[in-house]
């Protein structure tokens, strides 16, 4: 079980939090007209990497804010958190 | 008989207290401080179980969590356990145990025939022998090999007894109480960390307990006493015998079990048996020692053949004699403290070394205490059916690969020692890189990946002296890492026997022309000539070796067997050990009982129950209940001998003609608050809403960004920038969970607050023809006529007091209104509701009846909003707005979303107008068509309409739209039932939607 430090509440463990994905992941701008392809990518397409990956998680079973995560996918070392408005 | 292999001195046994125990039917005593095994191995008794494939008479192994052998099945009162290990249960009054895997009985067992029909069980047996004919393998072969394979006999009643968990932190967690783990623990807690120390045993000491060794001025036991008491009495300590850490989790997540029942005799009621303890330590100590290697040679699994430094902790611990003519069989110096022990004791052992010959301290004090060294020498084979008798003593040729001459010598135990295996195991699961120890022939701890610090002889660091200033200096770093305290503490000086180097040969040649079993794996039945088999097969990789034959895959996890699995590998493929690598070592240490796991959370306690105010009414009005996620709701109110059909249709024709109450109290709420709620609501909404007037309700559906419908409910603004969102019962959670990512992390720029608010309002839903009559009763004050108060009105009042909040809208279809109280007037609602309807007939409905009310009146839920369907399948494209963006709409123009022969909800009703039609059923062209038969749609939904007294359901059905009116096949093979059906419209009841209105 992995230890997540929320911006807002400290050290808590992984079974407080929800997972929420690609931290760089924009969504198209609402009423802009976008391709399929760039559509298709934001709903479904994702990278796998395996190394340093940017994520977002929710702190659902506490201050429920979603915040920003640098983890090592292969290893789970968490590098840093942060608020979505600050710089990873 | 009593006890005759005991001493009458020596042990940390309470001889003044007896205990009485029974082992096969029959009684035994032994004392306070005993193991089952060591009291079984003081009566003499060594034979203890059959193994798992030929069913050979097996004996006591080990003294530890190692043993491979010994496994019992416990018997206390009413309840059993099987797999019990016998050298870790401890001796209590009363105690009943019996041998497991033989059948009449231990002594004459039926399978053991399996051992001389051992040609049919080579390695991969299952896979190669009952491969043919294919239909035996489930009606013969398996039943077959589950009786006479595998181990104790499950229990069939529900487990009486509690455990519990407990979230432990701390600076530095110390695993093991060995000499390292004790310098650690003690020089880390005097530096001011906060220290666990857990010790699987119920003693702590470890190699103090049994060897002879002085620390400072102190015997090496008086020491670690004195020490154990040291911490317990620092505050900063926890000290935990019993206690074992079997797991090593990402983050320095330790989990380990505690002992806390079997071992008391009178326990408190409310003990738990088992604590299970989830420890996040910011730095690990591993100080778990070492485990004696077996060595590999003919028969070497017969009674009374044992590791000799369990031979030592019997005498040593227990006072307990394993044997009175004991040969020592070994490769290395340590077994000799085990001779020298026996000799102690009076007894005469032999030593046989396969070394040529050895000067180092402790054998030449064996030497001068005139013990026989018979250099040069192993066991060629043993003799000896329930207990060993004979052991064949081989002179080795020039180069070790046979024997030059045979001798035999009569024995009652053989004390084996291949050398030293440090336990990593607790290192490797934490992810740290191994390494392999040519001096030890083993693997060690190297790279580490997390706070883990492995020391003492787990590491490799094999003399006291080395364990001592490992402990002490690890303990101080470590903890000064965290205190800053700079309170230094150096280990004590200390005292022990020299050992040399051993002899890397381990696994002795046949004698001449014979094919005896050479053991590797005792609990699996795996033999030298298994593994090599698997090679000749062309197994390679130790991963499938290991699969193969089984090595190691017992519940002992190959403690004693891997490592000369992997030497055996190593041998014959001439590669080095590193080469051949090891297999992965994964959690559990040693076997958890599944009640550990999942401790309180049984039955109802699973999860959490969510009950609404008015709950304690439905249950005292017979309401027969239904789980709705974690809520339990009243599914229908039961009259005398109702079933829940015909309660259900009283309670949906109540409400199309009178009137009805539900409880509704589950429906998710949501306040949103905020000048960007409206462009909020239009972003999240299929519909538009940014202008919804101030006291209005509007309906609404949500979609995901991928297009598929996600959530409907209805929305009211309260006042300019506050709206009061509902959700459905269960995606609740996830619709707030929704919200808040979209204003968090999409459009931070909107200024909204979201907040469920689910838990502070009791809800009622009135609906029937007479819910404004009783509204007006309710409400005496307000105006709730049509033109005062239209459909998907919203007016805030008060009942008899109580602010409320009344909305007009309608699930079943009927004229109807929901109230909202605070929870804690819940009840007085709903009593009041009773009170004044009952002059129009009210009665109170459950979840089926307004199932059936929304069902024939084509309101759709949760069995067709399935994330599967979208607006147009549901009917709901109406709702669709040109004018804005909205989420999920971009995915709407994908090519499958605008088929237009796409599936759409429709109404379904049987040709014979009697039979129902089984939800999930599969609708056809022709209903008996050979398959594969093509499917059209699927019927989401049914009931028995209360308006039209037949069944309807509801269907989801390509191009349903131009198939009503057709006739199709409802088929379900699960129920084996096929059924004529007539396509019709969803909106079976008031097409118009008049009654909303009315
Ligand atoms: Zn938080």
């Amino acid at each position: 079980m992995l230890e997540i430090k929320c911006p807002y509440c400290g050290k808590r463990s992984q079974n407080e939090f929800s997972y929420g994905g690609d931290a760089n992941l924009k969504r198209p701008e609402l009423g802009k007209e976008v391709s399929d392809k760039v559509w298709d990518d934001f709903v479904y397409y994702r990278s796998n990497p395996k190394g340093k990956h940017s994520e977002l998680w929710h702190h659902v079973s506490g201050c429920r804010q979603w915040f920003k995560v640098s983890r090592n996918t292969a290893t789970h070392e968490i590098f840093k958190t942060s608020k979505l408005d600050e710089e990873l | 008989m009593s006890q005759l292999y005991r001493l009458n001195k020596d042990g940390y046994i309470n001889r003044d207290k007896k205990i009485s125990f029974v082992f096969n039917g029959k009684k035994y005593f032994g004392y306070e401080g005993d193991t089952l095994a060591s009291a079984l191995l003081a009566n003499g008794v060594h034979l203890i179980g059959r193994s798992y494939k030929y069913h050979r008479p097996r004996g006591l192994f080990g003294a530890g969590v190692d043993e491979p052998n010994a496994k019992v099945q416990l018997y206390r009162g009413t309840e059993t356990e099987p797999n019990a290990n016998v050298t870790e249960v401890e001796l209590v009054e009363g105690l009943v145990a019996k041998s497991q895997n033989c059948w009449p009985s231990v002594y004459f067992d039926f399978g053991a025939i399996n051992n001389f029909l051992n040609k049919f069980f080579p390695a991969g047996f299952y896979y190669k022998t009952f491969m043919w004919p294919k239909n035996f393998w489930y009606k013969v072969y398996e039943p077959i090999i589950r009786k006479i394979a595998g181990l104790g006999v499950a229990p069939l009643t529900p487990d009486k007894d509690r455990y519990e968990h407990k979230y432990e932190h701390c600076d530095v967690l110390v695993v093991g109480s060995g000499p390292s783990g004790l310098g650690s623990a003690l020089s880390a807690g005097k530096n001011g960390a906060r220290v666990i120390l857990a010790e699987d045993k119920p003693r702590f000491g470890g190699s103090l307990l049994t060897d002879e060794v002085t620390i400072g001025n102190k015997k090496g036991n008086e020491w670690a006493n004195e020490v154990i008491l040291q911490l317990k009495s620092m505050p900063n300590v926890t000290v935990k015998n019993r206690s074992q850490v079997f797991g090593y989790y990402d983050h320095n997540m330790m989990v380990m079990f505690e002992r806390t029942k079997d071992h008391v005799e009178n326990p408190k009621k409310f003990t738990p048996r088992q604590r299970l303890w989830y420890i996040r330590a910011k730095e690990i100590i591993i100080s778990t020692g070492s485990i004696e290697r077996p060595l590999v040679f003919a028969n070497n699994d017969r009674p009374g053949i044992l590791l000799a430094s369990a031979a030592k902790e019997y005498m040593k611990v227990y006072g307990v004699l394993v044997g009175n003519k004991p040969i020592i069989f070994t490769n290395n110096d340590s077994a000799y403290e085990t001779a020298i022990e026996f000799k102690k004791n009076g007894i005469n052992p032999i030593i046989v070394d396969t070394r040529e010959s050895s000067d180092n301290s402790v054998v030449k004090e064996a030497k001068n205490l005139n013990i026989e060294i018979k250099f040069s020498c192993g066991l060629a084979n043993t003799r000896g059916y329930r207990r060993v008798n004979l052991a064949t003593i081989g002179k080795f040729n020039s180069d070790k690969s046979g024997y030059e001459k045979l001798e035999n010598i009569s024995c009652d135990c053989v004390c084996v020692s291949g050398n030293w295996t440090p336990t990593i195991h607790l290192s490797s699961q934490s992810g740290n890189k191994l390494k392999y120890n040519d001096a030890l022939n083993a693997f060690i701890p190297n790279q580490q990946k997390q706070n883990e610090t492995t020391i003492g002889s787990a590491k490799g660091s094999m003399t006291l002296k080395q364990s001592l200033e490992e402990g002490f200096s690890k303990g101080f770093e470590l903890s000064n890492k965290i205190t800053n305290n700079n309170l230094k503490n150096t280990a004590p000086t200390s005292n022990e026997r020299n050992y040399g180097q051993h002899d890397k040969f381990w696994c002795m040649p046949l004698p001449k022309k014979k094919n005896y079993k050479r053991f590797v794996d005792f609990q699996n039945d795996v033999a030298v000539s298994d593994i090599e088999l698997a090679i000749r097969e062309g197994f390679r990789s130790i991963e499938h070796i290991k699969r193969y034959t089984t090595l190691g895959m017992a519940t002992d996890q190959g403690k004693t067997s891997n490592l000369n699995g992997l030497q055996l590998v190593s041998n014959i493929e001439r590669k080095i050990v590193p080469e051949v690598g090891h297999t992965t070592f994964r959690p559990p240490y040693t076997p958890v009982t599944i009640g550990t796991i999942v401790g309180r959370e049984v039955g109802k306690h699973y999860r959490p129950t969510r009950k609404s105010p008015m709950h304690e009414w439905h249950e005292k009005n017979n309401a027969v209940f239904v789980d709705a996620g974690l809520w339990l709701r009243p599914r229908y109110y039961k009259q005398e001998k109702e079933t829940l059909l015909e309660a259900s249709t009283r309670e949906a024709i109540n409400v199309r003609k009178n009137v009805g109450v539900c409880d509704v109290t589950s429906l998710g709420k949501i306040d949103i608050k905020g000048p960007d709620s409206a462009e909020f609501l239009n972003r999240v909404y299929t519909n538009a809403w940014m202008k919804l007037p101030i006291g209005k309700a509007r309906y609404g559906v949500m979609l995901r960004e991928d297009g598929i419908v996600f959530d409907d409910g209805t929305t009211t603004r309260i006042a300019e920038n506050h709206y009061h969102m509902t959700t459905t019962t269960a995606q609740a959670v996830n619709v707030l969970a929704h919200l808040e990512y979209y204003l968090q992390v999409v459009w931070s720029e909107l200024n909204v607050n979201v907040v469920s608010t689910t838990e502070q309002w009791a809800g009622a839903a009135l609906a029937g023809p007479n819910s404004r009559n009783l509204l007006s009763k309710l409400f005496p004050e307000n105006d709730v006529s049509n033109e005062n108060f239209p459909f998907m009105g919203y007016m805030e009042s008060e009942l008899f007091g109580v602010p409320a909040r009344i909305f007009r809208i309608s699930f079943s279809g009927e004229l109807a209104y929901e109230i909202n109280v605070q929870s804690s007037y819940g009840i007085f609602m709903w009593e009041k509701i009773i009170e004044l309807g009952q002059e129009m007939n009210i009665e109170p409905y459950g979840t089926e009846a307004l199932s059936t009310l929304r069902i024939e009146m084509g309101h759709v839920a949760g069995s067709e909003i399935d994330g599967r369907t979208i607006s147009y399948d549901l009917s709901l494209e109406g709702m669709l707005s040109k004018k804005k963006d909205f989420i999920g709409k971009r995915s709407l123009i994908r090519e499958a979303f605008t088929n237009p022969k796409r599936e759409k909800i429709v109404g379904l009703i049987p040709l014979d107008q009697k039979t129902m039609i089984p939800e999930g059923s599969h609708l056809v062209k022709d209903g008996n068509a050979t398959l594969p038969n093509p499917k059209l749609g699927h019927v989401s939904a049914s009931c028995w309409s209360a308006e039209y007294n037949n069944p309807f359901s509801l269907a989801i059905l390509q191009d349903g739209k131009n198939k009503i009116g057709e006739k199709l096949f409802a088929v379900s093979p699960l129920k084996n039932r096929n059924i004529a059906v007539e396509v019709v419209s969803s909106h079976y009841v008031d097409p118009k939607g008049e009654r909303v209105r009315s």
